[in-house]
């Protein structure tokens, strides 16, 4: 029933071409160096070198208050760097960078909020912008466009707070695509969402990843949901990490050296369990994003 | 004060026979009036969209306060009127990051204001009709200096207001991504307080402290019930707190009683109206999911 739509939608949409450039010189998407964060006395990593490829898939994982979100907050330039440097695209970091799309934890809206799904999706695109922001059928389009791309067209004219968790972020997926960012920064934006809308959300970033080589810099507690597309896992804890594959890091004996505790790391089919003095660290982290500007209510 | 339990006829509170008489005599108030109106509509959408219809009532408290305090000792009304809400909404931009704080913040100001208004105003000698309506109103008593101001200051806030009014909505709705999108979430929402300061320094001196929230927030939140499109909700939040203004003020042509129980009665049936629209419409599918044949031709 939804088929003839999608297939429309996807000859109508105008693929932007996959990072094109020639082997040998392909400028990563996210190349950090030396980069190390204290808040006064209190550090919360230091000595970063990482370099995150087009189209890769890199897992930020660690307990409570290790810095995964102001990884996030450097990285968009609302955070200065203590000291090392620090690229997306090849240029240097700086507030509202259209090569970054930024997909937050699901927040939730008051169901009166005057805001249905389409304006969501349309402040991604100017919201930003000095002005009243007339409509203009251009913008329209591109908003179409991307409700298409994440298959909200459905309810696109439905007030947000009127929708579920899931629905929501798919509107970010659209929301954090609408500039065709290189780089997309995921926020935890699985938590408190239902399995099939994990799975959905997940294909959605996936495709972007695919079918734009957009690198994925996906921060989460839980990495069972992303598995499968996780090239590289970066662990943070206490000023200490370990970047590497997932087979790598997500070892017992890794894991229990970054701890400084006995944590045993169970592998069954597609599935991680990490077991341990640890395990209270590693899964309770929903208060970790209180971000300190929320300033709505 | 008259009543009519005590014997007072109807036709002495309302008496529509020189109405053609009156209408010219009270141009200025109308214009008045609808300034007002098209103020409050605007800027009562962002009143609604960042919560903070009870940082108006604490504005316009303080706003009163420094009227009447200017009131007693012979300075501009209006000038007291600004200095009051200025102060109170520098205070509220600069401690109310988050809507606790603010709200108890609020709390403590707010009785505080009345009580320092009321305290003035109980040592003012002159015409007590100046004293009640700096809370109840006193819109026909707008001469063409003060329309001069009204009009003057309501543009500039209405200029700087549409200046910063798409980042402004981005940042009270979704502050998260706004910041993360470069919007300066936390300039923006100290801006919007010093505007809101204004607006209410405005339209204390006509419709009065105990009522600004007629104007600033209930067209608004009228709005918000029968759409959720970022381009309907302001444009029927100012025909709204223009019809209230404006016909409260033909109203109150006719009538000895002061203006603002006209305003808020009107301002208020718009609102069970549309909340009665938006109820109906909800049940009959507003909010339902549009079908997809509906959404391709779209």
């Amino acid at each position: 029933m939804r088929q003839p739509l999608a297939q429309a939608a996807v000859s109508a949409a105008t693929p932007t071409p996959p990072a094109a450039t020639p082997a040998g010189r392909v400028v990563p998407a996210l190349r950090m160096s030396g980069a190390s964060l204290a808040y006064g006395d209190r550090k919360l990593w230091s000595g970063l070198d990482l370099t995150v490829e087009p189209g890769e898939f890199l897992a930020v994982l660690g307990p409570n208050g290790t810095g995964k979100t102001s990884l996030l907050k450097v990285l968009l330039g609302l955070t200065p760097l203590t000291s090392g440097t620090s690229e997306v695209d090849g240029r240097s970091l700086r507030r509202g960078n259209p090569d970054i799309g930024y997909i937050p934890q699901h927040s939730g809206f008051d169901a009166d909020v005057p805001l249905r799904a389409r304006d969501l999706v349309r402040l991604g695109i100017d919201g930003h912008h000095w002005g009243v922001g007339l409509p203009r059928p251009a913008r329209r389009r591109r908003v179409d466009e991307l409700l298409r791309q994440v298959r909200a067209t459905e309810y696109a004219n439905v007030p947000v707070g009127h929708l579920s968790g899931g629905e929501q972020q798919r509107l970010r997926v659209a929301q954090a695509m609408a500039t065709e960012p290189r780089l997309l920064l995921c926020d935890e934006p699985l938590l408190s969402l239902d399995l099939h809308h994990q799975r959905l959300v997940v294909e959605l970033i996936d495709a972007r990843r695919r079918d734009h080589h957009t690198a994925v810099l996906f921060v989460t507690h839980e990495i069972n949901p992303v598995l499968p597309l996780v090239d590289r896992v970066l662990y943070i804890i206490d000023g200490a990490f370990r970047l590497g594959t997932p087979d790598e890091v997500m070892t017992t004996s890794v894991l229990s050296e970054l701890y400084g505790a006995p944590v045993e790391v169970i592998r069954r089919d597609d599935r991680l369990v990490v077991i341990g003095s640890s395990d209270e660290a590693v899964h309770h982290h929903a208060d970790d994003h209180q971000h300190p500007h929320r300033g709505r209510r | 004060m008259t009543s009519l339990a005590a014997g007072v006829g109807w036709h002495d509170i309302v008496n529509f026979s020189d109405y053609g008489h009156l209408l010219p005599l009270v141009r200025n108030s109308l214009i008045a009036a609808a300034v007002l109106g098209v103020l409050g509509g605007v800027v009562g959408v962002v009143v609604i969209l960042r919560d903070l219809p009870f940082a108006v009532h604490g504005i316009s408290e303080l706003s009163f306060a420094g009227a009447s305090g200017a009131l007693l000792v012979g300075w501009s009304v209006v000038g007291g009127a600004f200095a009051g809400s200025l102060v109170a909404a520098a205070l509220l931009g600069a401690l109310g990051i988050r809507a606790r704080d603010r709200n108890s913040a609020i709390g403590v100001i707010m009785p505080f204001g009345l009580g320092l208004g009321v305290l003035f105003l109980a040592l003012y000698q002159g015409r007590s009709s100046n004293k009640f309506g700096l809370l109840t109103g006193q819109i026909v008593a707008v001469d063409s200096t003060s329309l001069r101001t009204l009009v003057v200051t309501t543009v500039l806030v209405l200029t700087v207001l549409a200046a910063i009014w798409r980042p402004l909505v981005f940042a009270s709705l979704d502050p998260d991504v706004a910041a993360a999108r470069g919007v300066p979430v936390r300039l923006l929402g100290p801006a919007f307080m010093l505007l809101l300061g204004c607006a209410v320094a405005l339209s204390v001196q006509v419709v009065g402290a105990l009522l600004v929230l007629a104007l600033l927030c209930v067209p608004a939140a009228a709005a918000t019930k029968v759409t959720a499109s970022p381009l309907w909700v302001p444009v029927l939040s100012t025909v709204f707190a223009l019809t209230s203004a404006v016909g409260g003020t033909f109203v109150a042509v006719g009538t000895s009683i002061p203006i603002s129980p006209y305003i808020t009665t009107i301002s208020f049936v718009i609102y069970l109206v549309c909340r009665l629209l938006g109820w109906v419409r909800g049940r009959r599918g507003w909010i339902a999911r549009t079908a997809l044949e509906a959404g391709a031709a779209a």
